[in-house]
């Protein structure tokens, strides 16, 4: 049985958690008197020792990134933090920066030290603008703490931070669409190579990484790679944020190492909704392929999670009880694909506009069974065949629904209509009139 | 694009110059091996092989995007397969890649009718009424890479159609497939980011912002690279079916850049002009006014020969008493002949030789525009290694004297704009102001009214440099003599560019008092010799005849008792020129009626460029020809008037055809005896404006009043707006603002224009020359370096 490994969470209950005052009296901007003290070769190097993997879905290794910006080329490095959390179900980023900002400030000031970046920037999404507030304040206060702008420390080490709010687009989550809408164009993926590592943000040597990838770097210099590496499996090392939703008696963020699985998190979220039982979830958030119950036990780190045919991708567990039409899940996933489909290549664009009308028709009962096999063709279409990942995420949840709930389509045709009551799922259940 | 358009960008530049090794690359696509130079793309290395890869965002000129994904293809490297399918217009070939296109990957086929299928099924089936049906890549890519029948029984998006995205572009939004073709080409090619792609999803379109409307010059070129009828030409929309056009490969009249075109016929009339693929040359664009000026051949023509009559009017007459009126007229003692700068060359010729033979005079010029002697000897001791646009390619810095490649000859401004996108190549240009042109370019602008002859003196260049003079330069006295020292003494090539499609044609043909056809010096008695010979006449005029307005003057005096004239507008020569030829008994071939035509006593009408053959010579000296695109055209060339009026006049040119000029042009070659000699001439001290005065400047913009331009509102619509560029502090001295009125005046008249303040040389002004409401020569009766009084109208 895993145990609960608070890290970044670990004093989320204190009043002040998010001021520089009760950042600091736990222990807080330690670890940057450390790594300004290192040479910032040796940072990335225990960095890469950690076995730090990126926490924003692709579980690249951290280390391993920021050793591919060129040094000692005599041009302007810079590191973006990429927190434009838009994916649903996913928010671990947007409750960490609420409760800690100063742990991301932190990571930044080390991670810039690393790569030789004088300018950091945070993308962060537009719609949150409790968070945006708390974020500028802390770096308000980080710049007057000396922590940031000139010399800071007396190290000899200049950084600048930005906080650039978005405009509120999913696509912006993509690292190049995020480096073009920071460059003031038009949030759309870029064509790589370059990778940004190489020409990144204003075509000059670029690491973007994730909130919580940064915002682990503090504790790895502070206690070491040995003790983040201790934690997690083989290839998974360390803890992470586990953001549980839907239909579990305690929804929220469960800070654990790597390879639980989700009937021990299950269990410290009080256990599904009472009266009902786990139907499907998803282990990344929705363009991650859903898993059922049969996947319980599951561990849930990169390696396990790709076994079992689906990705990891930010940790998002959204649990769906046997309430839930998994036929009106993937259509208002599907949806939400459409909206956001940034329009630049086909098979997204009119893939996702396409998929909208037939899983609606779908879930009115309408069709023929055959037309469940249409639907597979299309998406075979669209998956792997897009300019960026994120058709492949708007294929996902339909591909693996008919996987795993084939005959609850068949259902709908069946039956002329949607078998389920669309209330009975809602935690308003029973609650005033319908 | 075709293959073989690929194998000519490239082949090696046949100069002597030694091009670096070229890295090559062999992979296998469909089990062929080919090899490729490192960093060519897989579909185009494809293309070599004759594997055709559907696409529609790939443009062999444009940067790959991989936007539409029609091209997939599976990829194997280092013998892994790439776990998705790749767009081959996004990856470079790399050493033993192993490529499997739709021929042989069921995967690769399966995706790219899968692509086929999606862009299908937002896009209306009105191709029985759109433009692009019949010609259409995605009609054509439909067949051999889609399915017959969609799968789709969904809403399809729409949109209001047409929305206008310039006065002569229209959009049908739900045809586009958002290739970003057309953008990609406003930015990269022409550097008119006008357009771009808005809102998101199926929902996203290409639009535009109304402060900044797509008036590109070069907007045409997005409806040709349009591969789906979403940007149609104003013009064209709905005129025709590409199946009924009879499509003849053309030379562009327009200006000396030398475009390649295709116009295309229906039923005797020109309905459309594309830009031709010539990779040495305009690549395979053009101008909008290439594209769309050449209805003036539709409207206002001469259709007979019109002679005048004892009450003075004109009147028709048969080709035989016109012919017999002209020929009596002309055959006087003292007479010449004014050609324009717009003929063919084998036209010129034909004038060239009419004038020796028929009127025994070397009273001939072509310059229909300011003229110096000093110019005629600069054009007779051109250097004959001529400069083209490979030089461009290659140049360390490109100098512009003089010349606004973006107003006055486009597809050197698209030439010089791709290599200061590419490597940031160095242009600096002695201008009065930093025109919008120049300042795409980037270019250094060396702003010295009145003392250019000394500001070239001074540049440094090297023997990499390339001078670009234009024939405005001609204007400031001395200056052309500095641009040739400036050239000898670095080494650096130099070129001279007329803004006329014919002037280059017109000085190798002779159509010039001091050169015959050639480029033989009038003066050199082994010239004249060696034209006696080929012509077989007895003699031929010693004495270099007069300019332009020598002959004009001439004709004033009485001393010049007829003339004959080519397409000549006679305001273009000066404010009254119309009067001196009243005094003559003029000849006049023309097309359409005119000032000139007015005053004429004969007037023998003649083919338009689409209804004849023929060929221009563009400002690098090399040789376009062209067929007839009207094939039934009852109008003849000046070439085959001028043979039948020389017939009468018992003194026969013996130039019955084209053909037969051109053959004729061949054999005689060019002089290889003692070149003339250029003796400098001095630059004159510059005139110093008072406090209300100033120096005046001017060009003509690329879209004015010009005379080709006519019958085309909707190619107007783009042109800019007339207006005078002013210095700040000027601005501030007469109390205006941008968009305020000013009054330019002399002793002879005035000019009201609104302001735009700029970065020009605080002692000068600047107007377009021939505009609506500025056309200066007219008004003020001088275009340039004239001192005007400027107040607040």
């Amino acid at each position: 049985m895993s145990a609960l490994t608070p890290v970044l969470s670990a004093f989320w209950d204190q009043k002040d958690s998010f001021t520089i005052v009760g950042y600091k009296r736990n222990g807080g901007y330690q670890a940057v008197e450390k790594a300004l003290s290192m040479e910032p070769d040796a940072i990335i190097q225990l960095v890469k020792d950690s076995g730090l993997r990126g926490r924003g879905g692709a579980g690249f290794p951290t280390g391993m990134k920021w050793g591919f910006i060129p040094q000692g080329d005599n041009k302007e490095h810079y590191l973006v933090v990429n927190a434009d959390e838009s994916e649903p179900g996913t928010c671990k980023d947007t409750p960490l920066l609420l409760a800690n900002p100063h742990v991301l400030i932190e990571g930044v000031i080390i991670a810039s030290y690393a790569i030789r970046a004088n300018h950091a920037f945070i993308y962060i999404r537009g719609e949150v603008t409790h968070v945006i507030r708390r974020v500028q304040q802390a770096i308000e206060d980080a710049y007057k703490d000396g922590l940031l702008g000139k010399n800071i420390r007396g190290k000899g080490f200049d950084l600048e931070l930005l906080l650039h709010v978005g405009a509120g687009a999913y696509i912006c989550g993509e690292e190049t669409a995020l480096l073009d809408s920071l460059e003031g164009f038009r949030g759309q993926p870029r064509l790589r190579p370059p990778f940004p590592a190489i020409a990144g943000l204003y075509a000059r040597p670029t690491v973007v990484n994730n909130v919580e990838s940064i915002a682990s770097v503090p504790s790895i210099i502070d206690k070491g790679a040995e003790w983040f590496a201790s934690m997690g499996t083989e290839k998974s090392k360390g803890y992470t944020l586990y953001s549980l939703s839907g239909h579990v008696k305690n929804p929220g963020q469960f800070e654990a190492p790597l390879g639980i699985t989700l009937r021990e998190l299950i269990d410290m979220a009080g256990g599904i909704r009472a009266g009902h039982r786990l139907k499907f979830w998803t282990p990344g958030g929705s363009s991650t392929p859903m898993f059922t119950d049969a996947h319980l036990d599951t561990p849930l780190d990169y390696e396990g999670v790709a076994a079992a045919g689906s990705t990891l991708g930010t940790k998002a567990l959204q649990i769906f009880d046997d309430t839930t039409c998994v036929v009106r899940a993937v259509l208002r996933w599907t949806e939400f694909y459409k909206h956001e489909s940034c329009g630049k290549c086909t098979p997204c664009r009119e893939g996702t506009w396409w998929l909208v009308q037939a899983l609606k028709n779908l879930e009115n009962g309408e069709g023929k069974p055959e037309d469940l096999d249409k639907l597979l063709d299309l998406c075979d279409n669209i998956m792997g065949r897009s300019f960026c990942a994120f058709a492949d995420g708007a294929a996902s949840p339909i591909i693996s629904s008919l996987q795993y709930f084939r005959d609850e389509y068949l259902e709908h045709l069946s039956t002329g209509g949607c078998p389920f009551d669309p209330a009975a799922s809602t935690l308003f259940e029973g609650v005033g009139v319908r | 694009m075709s293959i073989q358009e690929v194998n000519r960008t490239h082949s090696g530049v046949g100069s002597g110059d030694v091009e670096p090794v070229v890295e090559m690359v062999t992979l296998t696509i469909d089990g062929f091996e080919v090899t490729v130079p490192k960093g060519t793309l897989v579909i185009r290395a494809a293309e070599r092989l004759g594997i055709q890869i559907p696409r529609f965002c790939d443009h062999p000129l444009l940067d790959p995007v991989g936007a539409c994904r029609q091209c997939l293809v599976e990829i194997e490297v280092n013998g892994r397969k790439m776990p998705k399918p790749q767009a081959s217009c996004t990856i470079p070939v790399e050493p033993g890649m192993v490529v499997n296109t739709q021929l042989t990957s069921a995967v690769a086929d399966k995706a790219q009718q899968g692509v086929m299928e999606l862009l299908l099924i937002n896009h209306p089936l009105d191709c029985p009424v759109c433009d692009k049906g019949g010609e259409c890549p995605l009609q054509n890519q439909a067949m051999s890479n889609g399915r017959g029948e969609s799968r789709y029984e969904g809403k399809k998006r729409t949109f209001e159609k047409p929305i206008n995205i310039s006065s002569q572009v229209l959009l049908d939004r739900e045809r586009c497939i958002l290739c970003a073709r057309c953008t990609r080409f406003s930015d990269q090619i022409a550097g008119d980011p006008f357009i771009t792609l808005n809102e998101r999803g199926a929902l996203q379109q290409v639009g535009i912002y109304e402060k900044e409307p797509f008036e590109s010059y070069f907007s045409g070129n997005t409806v040709q690279i349009c591969p789906v009828g979403a940007l149609t030409g104003a013009s064209y929309r709905f005129r025709a079916r590409p199946f009924d056009l009879i499509s003849t490969p053309s030379a562009c009249e327009h200006c000396a850049s030398g475009c390649d075109m295709r116009s295309d016929v229906r039923r005797g009339k020109t309905l459309r002009r594309l830009a031709g693929d010539d990779a040495a040359v305009n690549e395979e664009w053009n101008c909008d006014k290439g594209r769309w000026a050449f209805k003036y051949a539709h409207h206002n023509r001469i259709t007979a020969p019109m002679v005048r009559d004892e009450s003075g009017e004109l009147r028709e007459a048969s080709w035989p008493e016109a012919l017999a009126i002209a020929a009596e007229g002309l055959s006087v003692n003292r007479s010449a002949a004014l050609t324009g700068g717009r003929v063919t060359v084998e036209d010129a010729y034909g004038y060239a030789k009419f004038a020796r033979i028929a009127l025994r005079t070397n009273n001939i010029d072509f310059r229909a525009r300011f003229n110096s002697d000093e110019e005629r000897e600069f054009l007779a001791t051109l250097p004959t290694n001529s400069v083209k646009y490979s030089d461009i390619d290659k140049a360390d810095q490109v100098v512009l004297l003089a010349f606004e490649p973006e107003e006055e000859s486009p597809i050197i401004f698209l030439r010089i704009f791709k290599q200061v996108r590419k490597r940031s190549l160095k242009v600096v240009a002695i201008a009065p102001f930093t025109s919008r042109g120049n300042a795409k370019l980037g270019a250094e602008v060396i702003k010295n009214v009145g003392s250019e002859s000394a500001e070239i003196a001074s540049l440094a260049l090297t023997s990499k440099s390339v001078i670009l003079v234009g024939e405005r330069l001609a204007e400031i006295a001395g200056a052309l003599s500095s641009a040739r020292a400036l050239a000898e003494k670095s080494g650096a090539k130099l070129a001279w560019i007329p803004r006329r499609a014919g002037e280059r044609g017109a000085l190798e043909a002779g159509a010039i008092g001091n050169l015959l056809p050639g480029g033989r010096p009038v003066k050199d008695p082994a010239a004249r010799v060696d034209l006696q010979t080929a012509w077989s006449v007895d003699s031929i005029p010693s004495e270099p005849g007069l300019g332009t307005d020598q002959i004009l003057e001439a004709l004033h005096r009485g001393d010049i008792e007829a003339l004959l004239v080519g397409g000549v507008d006679p305001f273009d020569i000066s404010r009254d020129a119309i009067e001196g030829l009243k005094k003559a008994f003029v000849v006049s071939l023309e097309m359409r009626h005119s000032a000139l035509t007015d005053i004429a006593d004969v007037v023998l009408p003649v083919a338009a460029v689409v209804e004849k053959s023929g060929s221009f010579i563009d400002w690098q000296g090399s040789r376009r020809s062209f067929e007839a695109a009207v094939s039934d055209s009852l109008q003849r060339s000046d070439l085959r008037v001028l043979s039948m009026l020389a017939e009468e006049m018992r003194r026969p040119i013996h130039l019955p055809t084209v053909a037969v000029a051109s053959k004729e042009i061949a054999t005689l070659g060019k002089w290889d005896g003692n070149a003339a000699v250029f003796a400098p001439h001095a630059a004159i001290a510059p005139k110093v404006p008072s406090e209300n005065q100033a120096l005046l400047t001017s060009w003509r913009n690329l879209l004015d009043e010009g005379t080709l331009q006519s019958s085309e509102p909707n190619l107007a619509g783009t042109a800019k707006r007339s207006e005078c560029v002013i210095s700040a502090d000027r601005a501030e001295r007469l109390g205006v603002a941008d968009g305020d009125l000013i009054r330019i005046s002399n002793e002879i008249g005035s000019i009201t224009l609104p302001v735009r303040i700029g970065d020009i040389d605080f002692r000068a002004i600047w107007i377009p020359r021939n505009s609506k409401g500025s056309r200066p020569l007219v008004e003020l009766g001088s275009a340039t370096h004239t001192l005007v009084t400027v107040v607040r109208a």
